[in-house]
């Protein structure tokens, strides 16, 4: 992939960007149908079908620049596992209700405050795209936000379940704010993103009665295409069909 | 067979009207806003500038397709739709016309301007009371949320501001 003297932010970053999104938006949607009640199921579909609209846009945005005939669907479907770029933290799986609400209160948290930048930015595109996704991340932080009370403040059993998920997810949080080269010079201030980040999770947390952990290992790698044992499955489901007939359209 | 030169841009918009969402099917496209300009091309082509409501909504393809199937019934085979993202599609563009539309097809419209989270306040569609509760974020479609009405009991959806 070469890179386009036109583009003001790396393609690398942009693919990072778009699989973050679409990865998250897969793990969200094993949800339909299995919600704990109709309203959630729909709520965290609901979410699924913002985040792939928001990778379709940054796919689209990354084939334009990198040309060769690629598609957003190319993109997608045709790279492999060592090629995404996610955030480890969407591939894992979705454990219980608890788990799920809280891996979404900490990306779309953070997906808040990068785009509160992002949409100043000078690449007008992904100022656009930034722009339009914040108004959806906006609904999305303060649902996920309330469930996170909700579970943390509710019976000893949500309560323990949030412990739980916290130790589960808590360690894959840093690599938000640990810069991959290609993260080096787009101008976003990721130390501010980190601090209004943790001030938001504190304040939850607080009202949640749930432990803030200080000091947790940093689990990273899916910025570089260093992954779990996860993604592999989650691109053989999601990719088998174009990979078994290429161009396949309906 | 009209030749697409002839066309003015005021036929466009005319004809645009009559193209309905196909989720909220009362709403033309001109009562939401989506339509943000009309173009003749250079070589006598049409080009139709459209916005998302929402970044996945499903039913922008549709809206497109529509639309062209609009001009055909016109005549003008010759479309070209381009989609924008900036600036960002927001409820304040949708017409009070719509908002009156939408009332009386029984989903609450948009309440104060965009970037504003009402939640309290939303009224009935059905009875008007404004004793109604938020019973979820996220409705039937990613731009509605679920309410119900404490006095009649209906559920009812609210068109969120955005
Ligand atoms: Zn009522």
């Amino acid at each position: 992939m070469l890179p386009n003297p036109n583009s003001k932010y790396p393609i690398p970053y942009i693919l990072h960007l778009a699989d973050s999104t679409l990865i998250l938006s897969q793990r969200n949607s094993e949800w339909c149908g299995h919600g704990p009640i109709l309203e959630q199921d729909i709520a965290i579909t609901n979410i699924s079908l913002d985040l792939i609209g928001q990778s379709r846009n940054f796919y689209r945005y990354a084939a334009s620049l990198i040309g060769n005939d690629a598609t957003e669907d190319s993109l997608a479907y045709l790279r492999t596992e060592r090629e995404f770029k996610n955030l480890l933290i969407t591939e894992l799986p979705n454990g219980d209700w608890g788990q799920t609400i809280l891996r979404q209160f900490f990306f779309s948290t953070y997906q808040f405050y990068l785009f509160q930048q992002m949409q100043n930015s000078n690449d007008g595109q992904l100022a656009a795209i930034a722009a339009k996704a914040l108004k959806e991340v906006t609904y999305h932080v303060r649902w996920s936000s309330e469930w996170v009370v909700r579970l943390g403040d509710g019976t000893d059993e949500s309560h323990q379940r949030m412990l739980h998920a916290i130790d589960e997810l808590k360690s894959y949080t840093g690599e938000f704010f640990v810069p991959a080269d290609y993260e080096k010079e787009i101008g976003l201030d990721i130390n501010l993103i980190r601090q209004q980040w943790e001030e938001k999770i504190k304040a939850v947390f607080e009202e949640a009665t749930l432990p803030y952990p200080e000091k947790t290992f940093t689990q990273t790698g899916g910025k570089t295409g260093i992954h779990t044992e996860h993604l592999g499955f989650i691109l053989a489901e999601m990719q088998h069909l174009q990979r078994t007939y290429p161009g396949a359209a309906w | 067979m009209v030749a697409s030169t002839n066309i003015s841009i005021q036929t466009v918009w005319q004809i645009l009207a009559t193209v309905t969402d196909p989720e909220v099917p009362v709403l033309t496209i001109m009562d939401l806003g989506i339509v943000r300009d009309i173009k003749i091309m250079e070589d006598a082509g049409i080009e139709v500038i459209i916005t998302p409501t929402y970044t996945g909504c499903p039913a922008m393809d549709m809206i497109s397709m529509n639309i062209k199937l609009a001009m055909v019934e016109h005549g003008y085979t010759h479309v070209k739709i381009t989609s924008i993202l900036s600036p960002a599609w927001t409820t304040d563009w949708m017409s009070e016309e719509g908002k009156r539309k939408l009332k009386e097809y029984g989903i609450a419209p948009p309440k104060g301007n965009a970037g504003t989270i009402a939640e309290d306040g939303i009224e009935c569609p059905q009875c008007h009371s404004f004793h109604t509760k938020l019973l979820s974020e996220f409705g039937s479609t990613a731009c509605k949320a679920l309410y119900q009405c404490q006095d009649c009991k209906e559920p009812f959806d609210y068109f969120k501001c955005h």
